[in-house]
């Protein structure tokens, strides 16, 4: 009995923390403002303008997952091979930034890519005319990338270290050549370390506002700027509720997808 | 003999400043089962791996059936390796595994199902074509890893202390079947192992080494019965290892007494390490041994008892006999003429560092 009294405190969190609200949130969308049921919240994400937000975020989600993966491989791969182990250096370098807040180190970026901001000013000093970075697609998916990459290259580099050397050795020793040994042996054995990184960036990166409010300004409007400004400056819950319920769903779903691939179930962010 | 299929000439090779194999010269004959022995970190396993490819020597050269292979990377070689931690591909099930060198080769598919039941049976494992790898036990997955390599017929299969992770009782099956698989196969065996109880049971030619340097290299019979220094002699089986002057050929003092032997040509009156495996000795009636102790300490082992027995100059002498001497009583210690060993002693300290680490 005493050992489930040990529990307590952590009931409590989940049920006050995780349950409660998820409850409300499913009882505000599905409710109108007069408290009757209705599934007007919920279907309101088919408006042309919220599918846009979908659609976008989700794109856009996307494409910086994918550019993580691009940058992240290599580098996860360089990293394993120098045999730097854990708690080294490099490793040490790449997760510095993630000890800073993630909205001071975005706001780092709002200043850099600003019509008057620091790269702007290097290049009107080198009569190279003005671009346009702030508030574009372009500038979200580079704010996404650089605050999620950590995200991408730790798993993948914990896999790929576990992965051990005369396993590669023995690949050669067959007579694979390395291109080989990358696609038969390397690449299917870091699937899990792959999946927990497509996780841990695609998710935060579909719901995020943040990133898209200081970098994409009014704009470029994201899934989760339209559910914020539901809450804020609407003040409409039960539509931000509602459109929070299917984005959920899609979370989901997309979890469920990653998950079939992920045999093992290391990769997996549950 | 005919020319070697494996020869490494001049080998050195160091990590990090320590030289861990220092001009190293080793051939190898066709179809010869040769077992690198010696305590860890002796250069054993470094030079298994530079024959494989997976290391390079910092100078040296590696001469595979006459031509020199030195820069050739290991899927460029014509031999393959069976890994000490087996190094099976987890996200493949066995046939998968076995047949990954022959589908890298271009191989047609009927030659490779026919390939792994032939390789499957040779292990005696057959149909396990569908297991996953994690489903073998330590044993089984070793003989995968032998499978896996021998399907791609090698002239020459290296096996890295194969055997280390197996129980007791699994290592000498898996001894046996080694032996037997050699034969069925007509391949050269490159062996590394520490255990020298392997080394003599299975192999056609043993290298003892220590410290980088080969210290003796011969049968199993000759690495046993005739070890050329102390360190070969205390490294394989247990031995007393005493000093002695040799008076002249076929003579020689141990501590005061003159015992016979067999050996000559070692001079007059050189000191000479002398070599008594424990089961050499004999235990007699004190009037009848040539030395006379107390028996100080005794064990029972099963196959024998281990004794030992304390002569009057403090040297203690390990005894292995199927007859007990109880402790406290004083017995007799007789050799005979052949089982006495003698070898030279260092003739320096640079060659006693090479010879002899403890």
């Amino acid at each position: 009995m005493s050992k489930k009294l040990l529990a307590a405190p952590y009931l409590v969190w989940i049920a006050g923390f995780i349950i409660i609200p998820l409850a409300l949130i499913v009882y505000y969308g599905l409710t109108d403002r007069d408290g009757a049921f209705t599934l007007a919240n919920v279907v309101s994400i088919g408006t042309p303008e919220h599918r846009k937000a979908l659609w976008l975020s989700l794109w856009l989600s996307l494409l910086s997952t994918i550019v993580c993966l691009v940058l992240a491989y290599p580098l996860a791969m360089i990293l394993r091979n120098r045999g730097v182990g854990r708690g080294s250096f490099i490793v040490f370098i790449f997760i510095l930034p993630m000890w800073m807040n993630f909205l001071l180190r975005t706001m780092a970026w709002q200043t850099l890519l600003e019509k008057n901001g620091v790269i702007n000013g290097i290049l009107s000093l080198l009569h190279l005319p003005n671009q346009n970075l702030i508030n574009t697609a372009g500038a979200i998916i580079l704010g996404m990338v650089y605050n999620f990459l950590p995200f991408m290259v730790l798993p993948i580099y914990n896999v790929l270290c576990k992965i051990d050397d005369d396993t590669i050795n023995a690949a050669s020793d067959l007579g694979a050549n390395s291109i080989q040994t990358l696609l038969r042996i390397w690449f299917p054995l870091s699937v899990p370390g792959v999946i927990s990184g497509i996780t841990m960036v695609f998710v935060p990166a579909f719901t995020t506002f943040v990133i898209s409010n200081l970098l994409g300004g009014s704009k470029i409007l994201l899934i989760g700027n339209v559910i914020e400004q539901e809450f804020t400056r609407g003040s409409n819950w039960h539509l931000g509720s509602g459109l929070s319920l299917v984005l959920m769903v899609f979370i989901l779903l997309s979890m469920a997808v990653i998950a079939k691939y992920d045999k093992n179930g290391e990769g997996s962010a549950f | 003999m005919s020319q070697p299929l494996i020869d490494l000439r001049n080998i050195t090779k160091s990590f990090d400043g320590t030289v861990v194999l220092d001009d190293l010269n080793l051939s190898v004959a066709e179809n010869a089962f040769v077992t690198l022995l010696g305590p860890s970190g002796c250069g054993k396993t470094t030079t298994l791996r530079i024959i494989g490819g997976f290391e390079t020597a910092d100078r040296g050269q590696v001469v595979f059936d006459g031509e020199d292979i030195s820069k050739l990377p290991p899927n460029k070689r014509q031999l393959n390796t069976v890994f000490q931690k087996y190094a099976l591909f987890s996200h493949m099930n066995i046939a998968e595994n076995i047949a990954f060198g022959l589908k890298i080769k271009g191989k047609s598919n009927s030659y490779i199902q026919d390939k792994i039941k032939y390789a499957l049976k040779l292990v005696n494992l057959d149909g396990y074509e569908n297991r996953s790898v994690s489903s073998l036990s330590g044993g089984q997955q070793q003989r995968i890893a032998i499978a896996r390599a021998i399907v791609n017929e090698p002239r020459v299969l290296l096996l890295d202390e194969p055997l280390g992770a197996l129980d007791l009782k699994l290592r000498q099956d898996m001894q046996y079947e080694l032996i037997r698989l050699k034969n069925e196969l007509g391949i050269t065996f490159i062996y590394v192992t520490h255990d020298q109880e392997e080394a003599l049971t299975m192999s056609d030619t043993i290298v003892v080494m220590n410290q980088g340097y080969i210290q003796q290299m011969g049968t199993p019979e000759q690495i046993y019965n005739e070890p050329e220094n102390a360190f070969v002699a205390d490294f394989i089986g247990e031995s007393n290892i005493v000093p002695g002057i040799m008076i002249q050929d076929e003579l020689v003092e141990i501590f005061g007494t003159r015992f016979a032997c067999v050996d000559k040509g070692f001079g007059n009156n050189k000191p000479v390490d002398v070599v008594i495996r424990p089961e050499d000795i004999d235990l007699v009636d004190p009037s009848a041994g040539t030395l006379t102790g107390v028996c100080t300490h005794l064990i029972f082992k099963g196959v024998h008892y281990e004794m030992e027995v304390t002569t009057p100059d403090g040297f203690e002498w390990l005894v292995h006999s199927t007859d007990m001497c109880p402790v406290g009583k004083e017995v007799g210690i007789h050799v005979d003429p052949f089982d006495i060993q003698i070898m030279n002693k260092p003739a320096s300290e640079d060659e006693e560092a090479v010879g002899v680490n403890e």
